[in-house]
This record gives structure tokens, C-alpha cells and sequence, in this order.
């Protein structure tokens, strides 16, 4: 007796491919906007030494007699305070949010996932001490701890990675074991048990890969948030300094200058509030996509 | 083969989660041959092998696996454990990893205990897709693209991987279509025979146990409250759970099941646990619980379990 599928194996990979398709465009309009803006965002970020009109502004480089000119054929963005490109230095700006991002997303995604999943698999006195660390860094307030940290380390984009991070992990650890504690006690985890596999290895093989769906989704909302922590903390001069091109920097030297020569402020406060929204909308397009 | 000793059992064994006890001194072995564990839902099944699976400790009692108790193993001993029982859970869905290919599920049972190359893995994975009557071909399917029969065929393929003496069956055909159930029943026949399997079947179907298993108990309320050969226990029931469940089988040309009591009654925290539930229930059943007893050659815990014998002896004809 043998019992073959309604399709035939052979046809199932291209099958599969084409449904993987599907779900890219299946995602709602706004979501693929995100995912778009993202993509040109980073592309940016990526090609700015050569898309750049002005490569060397992204840096030291200074022009005194081209101080703070508005937009023109020359200068989109118009120039700043020591006569440097605006847009050039947007462009070499994104580098350095995405760069943070993309790091504590990378930093606190890892370190939150696995102690998550440990404390989710294994309960008992493990999750209670885990969690209860979690909660200790969850009673500060995140911006506040981050600006502690932030004062006592050198100011550095380094030092913004690592002081976003260390507030933010303990969310991604805290969902990740509350996803983790369900899908633990899946049919398919006593299975692995009753066959002898190892615990870490069901942990990693079994429980990792089926609790990870909502933390992506989270780590993607997440995005924008942390580009935004990052401006703030610039803004604050506890970041990235001078020369460095960084949004929240630029914002913060154009702010007394509003007034008059708006594009100083302006151009990179828009390009912040870009990127957040393509993270939020390209977060909340899959979790809607994920929740169907 | 001579008559090898019990692989499998549980001594007086109290199970609870937290402060509630679910199942409470319970006692069976399992060696060779079928053992039936029938109760409803809620009666303790479905814990109870997972005390004997090593997934829950007891709360007293033991779990011996041989002559050992299960939770004194060496590393060896359990690994070898860990390759004589496993399980075959109600559902396969939920017990194949939905992110697995069948290779993989398979091929994970296969190199958990031993090495072995790529090609033989592959080899080894197909021949027991097709001792489960399963294409070997489906090997690349993930769990979502078969259906349910073929799923619980492939869950049974990666228990048989490792090579076990004995299966835990915990309601293994109830997620499944009628026609799929006698299929996968008779899939489990044959290999038990093929194999020399032992296994214990947990189920609420009776028709089930009473072709499959020699020697069933009956669990109420997670107390073993009638234990004997399955015949019997269906011919001529000793306590009035057991008659319950016997009459509630609805059959073709039958008349319509009798209601087994207020069957929606929890069980009495006094006396015996039955007693809100029998319609032989006496005074004494309030006062005392019934201590297990031998009564015709079946084990009974009731007080009034002659009574009952006389009552159900009604022709019943097992179903083949």
C-alpha cells in the first residue's frame, strides 16, 4: 500500500517558489511602500561616497565663502553653517543611522532571543532568574538609562549602539519567552525529548525557529524607534560629533537657525521621519501579513 | 522468543500538576503484546504517559523502565531508554515540526543515536516511509502539504527510526478521519507484529481496545478503577463506569446508548469518585472509597462490583 500526495513531488519546489512570490506582493500597499522606501534608503546609504554630489562634506571638509546658501541647482539641500553640502551630508547620514539601527536591532535581537528562548524552554527557577533581570532593566526608563549610559561612556556612535542596546533587549527577551514557554509545550518538543536530543539543541533546532516569527516583526516596528533614540541622543551631543555625518547632530546644529535658513534643520528632520515610518509601516504590514 | 519481564511500568504512581494531583496510585506494566488504557477526556490519560515517556516526574511512586527506576539512569541507560520507548501523540501535526521536511524529522530520529552518512540516512528514511505505506517520494513535504493520515504515518516512521521495543499510543487515530482511523489501525497492527512491539493504547474509543489489546484498565478520574483481560471487561463489566462506557458505544441497529448517569458530575472528593455518576451508588460508596479488588478474575474498585456483573451481562458482540 502506498499512498502518494494529490501533486507529485517533482512539482512542489517551483510551487513553493511562486506562493513565496505571492506573499511579497500579497503584502498590503502601505507595507510595500515601506519596504520600498526602505530599500532606497539603504541603497542610498550604500552608494553615498558615489551618488553624493559633494563626497568630501559628508566629512571635514569645510567652505566658508559657501556658508549656508539655500537650495539651488548646486546644492538641493543648500549648505550648512561651514558651507558643506546639506544633501551630501544626508546621504552620508543614513549610513550612520542605519548603521546604528541595523546594530542594536543585531545586538539586542540576539542577545533578547536567546535568553528568551532559554528561559522559555526551560521555566522554573531559569526563566524566574532570567525574567527578573529582564524586569530590573525594564524599570528604568529607557531613555533615561540610555542617556546614564551615554554620559558616563565616551559620546561615540559606538557608545549609542551600546547604550540603545542594553535597554533594549529585555523586550525582545521577554517576547521571545512567552513565545518560547508555548511552543515548548508542542507536540513536537516532547517528541524530540522522548528521541534523546539534547536540550540546547531543541532549543536551537526546535524552539528558536518557531518562536522567532513575532520578534522579526517586532525587531522591524522597532526600527524606527531606534533611529529616532539615536537622532535623540545625538541631538543631546551624547552621539555621533562633529565631523561625522548623523541626523539627530545635524538637526540639533541647524535648530538655532530655523528661522532663517530652514533646509539646515529641515532636510535632515525629514529624513529621519522618513525612515521611522518606512520601518513602521513595513512592521505593521507583517505583522497584518503574519496575523492572517 | 522466550517471555521477556515488563519493559515498561508504573508502581503506585501519583501524578499532579502544581498542588492538583490529576492521577493517583496507579499501577500497570507493559511488555510485550497491547495493554488498552480507556478513560474520557480529563481522566488522566494522557498525563499518565507522559510520566511514562519521562517527560513528568511522578509525584510519588515510580516509573521502572526494566528493572530500574527511571529516574536513576546513567547516561547510557537513558539513552538506551530514549531508543526503546517512544511515543506516538494524538495529533501529527503537532508532532512533526512544522518547519521539517519529512527527510528531516526523520533523519533527526535516525542521528540522534547514531551516525550515519548522508546516503545511507536518505536510504534508511525511504525504506521506512514505505513500511509505513508511505511514498518515499514525499520526503521533501513539509507537515502543512499532507494530509492528516499521512502525517501520523510519518510520526509513526520516526518512532520506528530509533529502533523502539515499545510504543506509548496516546489516542493516536482520534485527530482522524473514521476510514484514515482503521487505516492507521491497522498500519500499527502489523508493525507491532512485524516488530515485536509492546505498546500501551490510550483511548476513549473502546471499539479500538477491544481489537488491539489483550489486557486494558479503565481510568476514572485518575484512578485505575477496573483492570483485566479487554473481553471481559467488555462482556461481562464489574464496575459501573466500565458499563457506562460500554453502553454509551453507540451501534448500528442498536437501541439508542443509555446516558451514563449526571455524566456531567465532577468526581466526588469523598468515598468513591464514581458516586455521583453510578446508578448503583449506596450509602457505603459515600463513607468509604473502594480499595481495588480481585473480583472474578478482573481487578475492581468497587463496592458493589458483584452487582454490577450481574447486572451488565448483556450479549455483546466484538467488533473485527
Amino acid at each position: 500500500m502506498t499512498i502518494s500526495g494529490p501533486a507529485g513531488a517533482p512539482t512542489l519546489q517551483p510551487q513553493l517558489r511562486r506562493t513565496a512570490l505571492r506573499g511579497l506582493a500579497g503584502m498590503d500597499r502601505l507595507a510595500t511602500v515601506g519596504a520600498v522606501l526602505l530599500a532606497v534608503i539603504v541603497l542610498a546609504a550604500l552608494l553615498a561616497p558615489l551618488i553624493a554630489p559633494y563626497p568630501d562634506d559628508g566629512g571635514s571638509a569645510t567652505h566658508p565663502l559657501e556658508a549656508l546658501l539655500p537650495p539651488s541647482g548646486a546644492h538641493w539641500f543648500g549648505t550648512d553653517q561651514v558651507g558643506r553640502d546639506v544633501l551630501s551630508r544626508v546621504l552620508y547620514g543614513a549610513r550612520t543611522s542605519l548603521l546604528i539601527a541595523v546594530a542594536v536591532l543585531v545586538i539586542a535581537g540576539v542577545v533578547g532571543v536567546v535568553l528568551g528562548v532559554v528561559a522559555g524552554y526551560a521555566g522554573g527557577w531559569v526563566r524566574d532568574v532570567i525574567m527578573r533581570v529582564t524586569d530590573v532593566f525594564l524599570a528604568f526608563p529607557a531613555l533615561l538609562l540610555s542617556l546614564a549610559l551615554a554620559v558616563v561612556l565616551q559620546p561615540s556612535v559606538t557608545t549609542v549602539i551600546v547604550a540603545i542596546s542594553v535597554t533594549w533587549w529585555p523586550w525582545y527577551a521577554r517576547l521571545t519567552a512567552s513565545v518560547a514557554a508555548s511552543v515548548s509545550t508542542r507536540g513536537f518538543v516532547d517528541s524530540a525529548r522522548c528521541l534523546g536530543v539534547p536540550a540546547p539543541v531543541i532549543v536551537f533546532r526546535h524552539v528558536l525557529p518557531n518562536s522567532l516569527t513575532p520578534v522579526l516583526v517586532q525587531l522591524s516596528l522597532d526600527g524606527g524607534g531606534v533611529i529616532l533614540t539615536a537622532a535623540a541622543l545625538s541631538y543631546l551631543g551624547l552621539g555621533a560629533h562633529e565631523p561625522t555625518s548623523e541626523w539627530g547632530l545635524m538637526v540639533q546644529q541647524g535648530q538655532s537657525l530655523f528661522t532663517t535658513d530652514w533646509w539646515v534643520v529641515t532636510c535632515p528632520g525629514v529624513a529621519i521621519l522618513i525612515t521611522a515610518f518606512a520601518f513602521n509601516v513595513l512592521g505593521e504590514g507583517l505583522r497584518a501579513r503574519l496575523a492572517r | 522468543m522466550s517471555e521477556r519481564p515488563a519493559v515498561l511500568g508504573a508502581e503506585a504512581v501519583t501524578l499532579a500538576y502544581g498542588h492538583t494531583a490529576v492521577v493517583h496510585d496507579v499501577s500497570l506494566s507493559i511488555g510485550e503484546g497491547g495493554i488498552g488504557l480507556i478513560g474520557e477526556s480529563g481522566s488522566g490519560k494522557t498525563t499518565l504517559a507522559r510520566a511514562l515517556l519521562g517527560l513528568l516526574r511522578p509525584r510519588s511512586g515510580t516509573i521502572t523502565y526494566g528493572s530500574r527506576d527511571l529516574t536513576s539512569l546513567d547516561r547510557k541507560e537513558r539513552a538506551r531508554f530514549r531508543s526503546d520507548v517512544q511515543p506516538v501523540f494524538q495529533d501529527g501535526s503537532e508532532a512533526l515540526d512544522p518547519r521539517m521536511t519529512v527527510e528531516a524529522s526523520i533523519g533527526e530520529a535516525l542521528t540522534t543515536h547514531h551516525r550515519m552518512t548522508k546516503a545511507d540516512r536518505r536510504a534508511k528514511v525511504a525504506e521506512l516511509l514505505t513500511d509505513v505505506g508511505l511514498d518515499p517520494a514525499l520526503t521533501a513535504r513539509k507537515p502543512h502539504q499532507m494530509s492528516g493520515g499521512q502525517r501520523q504515518r510519518v510520526a509513526i516512521a520516526r518512532a520506528l527510526a530509533v529502533e523502539p521495543r515499545l510504543l506509548v499510543l496516546d489516542e493516536p487515530t482520534s485527530a482522524l478521519d473514521v476510514t484514515v482511523q482503521a487505516r492507521i489501525l491497522d498500519l500499527l497492527e502489523r508493525l507491532a507484529a512485524e516488530h515485536g512491539l509492546g505498546y500501551l493504547l490510550i483511548t476513549h474509543n473502546l471499539g479500538v481496545v477491544d481489537r488491539l489489546c489483550r489486557t486494558s484498565h479503565v481510568l476514572f478520574a485518575g484512578r485505575v478503577v477496573e483492570s483485566g483481560p479487554t473481553t471481559d471487561l467488555l462482556t461481562r463489566p464489574a464496575h459501573p463506569y466500565t458499563l457506562a462506557l460500554r453502553d454509551a458505544v453507540p451501534r448500528l441497529g442498536g437501541e439508542p446508548p443509555r446516558p451514563a448517569g449526571r455524566t456531567e458530575a465532577t468526581p466526588a472528593e469523598s468515598g468513591c469518585p464514581f458516586r455521583l455518576r453510578c446508578p448503583f451508588a449506596v450509602d457505603v460508596c459515600g463513607k468509604e472509597a473502594p480499595q481495588i479488588r480481585d473480583v472474578q478474575g478482573r481487578m475492581v474498585a468497587c463496592h458493589r462490583a458483584e452487582d454490577v456483573l450481574a447486572e451488565g451481562e448483556v450479549p455483546h458482540a466484538p467488533r473485527k
